[in-house]
């Protein structure tokens, strides 16, 4: 196989690279297709011991399955611990592969967001995971990492539209799949029964009543002057604070 | 962006240079880029909204933007995702491990072959099943052919989209061929489920290696055509060049993947650095551009079929002979004789088919590289045959949130160039 070094392309004719080429990896490591991977534990991620020392009790358990490290992370401590990850030299957690959420069919067991962080330098996965449990009094909130990473941006309203987990701090969150009026409710969840919450009729009664003119949210109106170009009863309707769609 | 490029650039069409020769026409690269504001003093400040989709030809797919316009430039970007939308994770929870590969050749459908692969990876991970080599060696033939594939789908539409028709039938042409042979080895072209948890549908048939291999005499040569006829033509260079940019930096922090992330620069790829199906026994350059932008992106694409036809010539040269199946009674179906004849088998096939395998209580994510970027499957299982959750971590879904960032600044023409050069496949964003 190549070396790392023989990583890049032999160089096209494009002038002078304006910056150097972010390379992965230690220069010399070479890394191999995992074989025999235990069902549990191996090798932790050194990663974790990192963030004992220096974050201490808002780091829970951890584990390793499959050769992937989880860590438990306390909820009110996320953003801090991230931003950590991402720019401490001795972590570099600089990619954000997936932000997402686990809900069990145990009905009392916590739902857990996930965050797979991966360091392109080291060549680590490290799995965050923050727990909301389901007793109806902790909102189901977490601090958005959107301002470490830009990449969290439509993962988390994703996860905001099927989960229907709050994130703290994020610029836009918004329904992203199922659109903005969408009443049925979280449809990843467990309760959520997999043809939807309303019959059929009750589906095509909001289809057919749903204004296909008003496809623009206010905010996408209100930054054009198309406002004005719009027929006077959608003025009026959404003047008077009718959302779009309904 | 960066300073000025100097590019050799060929006319398209022979001898429309004065003396029949390539010319250098320097392209600015800033000069192609916004024209200075305020240009006409009575318009400025009149922004208009502009709706782009959902059904239009050029946002492959059901994609639609909203954009804001001042003048030609644009000012903002809104994209609207979800058309699409069918639940695929949803319907996996309700389902066997092996009865959602189908799912998986519908998300990303230029991908199929791929996703049936990357999918089984990650649930051979939970099951704690070891393929054999054969079967290691097929699989990377599929997943390359459907490299192909998806890059030759995104070569044509792309061509087609900023104005040039004759790849696109190049392309095409050649995508048709690897669909021959995908029928002939699973039966179906877009919708293959070529896969099973422990193995393959099916082994190749007698004298499939040899259709592959006439396909990877006669591929270099469209190839070269198609470089012929692009790279280095004035126009496919001036719609290109400059648009998009991302740096290193910001395409990392954005979570781009795949060629939009080794475009900017960043030599992240998965088959390089946490490989998987024995990638690092094979020998291929992962090619990385420098600039970030559109044109880059073209290019990484083109370096990447070449490598590709390199993986597939080591594969077949390679390819064992053997089992394609793990000898496992645990996931894989006796055959018709043995159910039919012994007791033990009918047992196993019996409670295959109506409970279906189970893996032991955990959850892995195991990446791939698929020709969007780095795709990966998040299973987590507790203990019964239908997973918990079963999460598809979508690369062109990352990529797409990126676009407001990238088509900012630029003209409503090149929007669509730059939304080409992401490669969206919206089965795969709205899932």
């Amino acid at each position: 196989m190549s070396a790392p070094q023989d990583h890049r392309a032999p160089s096209q004719d494009h002038g002078a690279p304006t910056f150097t080429v972010v390379h992965p990896g230690q220069p010399g490591d070479s890394p191999v297709t995992p074989r025999g991977v235990p069902h549990k534990g191996g090798p932790m991620n050194p990663s974790v011991d990192a963030l004992r020392a220096k974050f201490g009790a808002a780091i829970g358990r951890a584990s390793v399955g499959w050769g992937e490290t989880t860590v438990f992370i306390d909820r009110a401590k996320l953003l801090e611990v991230c931003a950590w990850l991402q720019s401490d030299a001795s972590q570099s957690y600089e990619y954000l592969s997936d932000v997402t959420a686990v809900e069990y069919r145990d009905h009392v067991r916590p739902i857990e967001v996930v965050w797979h962080l991966r360091s392109l330098k080291y060549r680590r996965f490290l799995r965050l995971k923050v727990e909301l449990p389901k007793d109806g009094k902790t909102a189901l909130e977490v601090p958005s990492v959107w301002s470490v990473w830009k990449g969290a941006d439509w993962l988390e309203r994703e996860c905001y539209d099927m989960f229907g987990i709050k994130f703290d701090g994020h610029p836009d969150l918004r329904r992203i799949l199922m659109w903005e009026q969408y009443k049925e409710g979280f449809p990843l969840r467990k309760d959520f029964p997999m043809r939807g919450r309303f019959s059929r009729s009750e589906q095509l009664k909001q289809a057919l009543a749903a204004n296909p003119e008003a496809r623009y949210s206010m905010e996408e109106l209100s930054i054009a002057d198309a406002f004005e170009d719009l027929p006077t009863d959608m003025r009026k309707r959404l003047g008077g604070g009718e959302k779009t769609g309904e | 962006m960066a300073a000025t490029r100097t590019l050799e650039v060929a006319l398209s069409t022979t001898g429309l240079g004065p003396d029949g020769k390539p010319q250098r026409i320097p392209l600015g690269a800033e000069g192609l880029m916004a024209p200075p504001r305020g240009i006409e003093p009575e318009l400025e400040g009149e922004h208009m909204l502009i709706n782009i989709g959902p059904q239009h030809p050029a946002t492959h797919g059901v994609l639609r933007l909203v954009l804001e316009l001042d003048g030609e430039t644009v000012v903002r970007c809104i994209p609207h995702v979800g058309y699409l939308h069918c639940g695929f994770e949803k319907i996996g929870e309700y389902r066997q491990y092996n009865q959602i590969i189908p799912w998986t050749d519908r998300e990303d459908y230029l991908n199929s072959m791929g996703n049936n692969v990357a999918f089984v990876l990650g649930a051979e991970r939970l099951f704690g099943i070891e393929i054999t080599e054969r079967c290691k060696v097929l699989r990377v033939i599929a997943m390359e052919l459907s490299r192909i594939i998806s890059h030759l789908v995104w070569l044509g539409t792309t061509c087609i989209d900023i104005g040039a028709f004759t790849p696109f039938l190049w392309s095409f042409q050649e995508r048709e061929n690897v669909y021959k042979l995908l029928e002939g080895w699973t039966g179906a072209r877009l919708t293959t489920s070529g896969t099973r948890v422990g193995g393959m549908i099916a082994d190749v048939p007698a004298g499939w290696t040899d259709g592959l291999r006439g396909f990877l005499d006669r591929f270099p040569k469209t190839l070269d055509q198609v470089d012929r006829m692009l790279t280095k033509n004035a126009i496919w260079v001036g719609r290109t060049v400059g648009l998009g940019v991302m740096s290193p930096e910001e395409a990392l922090n954005y979570g781009l993947s795949g060629p939009m992330l080794r475009a900017s620069g960043v030599s992240y790829d998965v088959r390089k650095d946490f490989p998987y199906l024995d990638y690092e026994t094979y020998d291929f350059e992962v090619p990385v551009g420098t600039n970030g932008d559109v044109y880059d992106r073209f290019l990484v694409r083109q370096e990447e079929l070449r490598q590709s036809v390199r993986i597939l010539e080591q594969a077949l040269k390679r390819l064992p002979e053997g089992p394609v199946n793990v000898d496992d009674p645990r996931v894989i179906l006796p055959s018709k004789t043995k159910a039919t004849s012994e007791m033990e088998s009918m047992i196993h096939h019996f409670k295959l088919v109506m409970e279906g395998p189970r893996p032991p209580i955990g959850e892995c994510y195991v990446p791939v590289e698929s020709p969007k970027g780095e795709k990966g499957y998040y299973f987590v299982s507790d203990g019964t045959a239908k997973p918990v959750r079963w999460r598809i971590r979508p690369p062109s879904y990352v990529n797409l949130s990126a676009i407001p960032k990238m088509v900012e600044g630029h003209l409503l023409s090149d929007v669509i160039a730059i939304n080409a050069s992401i490669d969206i496949v919206m089965g795969e964003i709205d899932r």
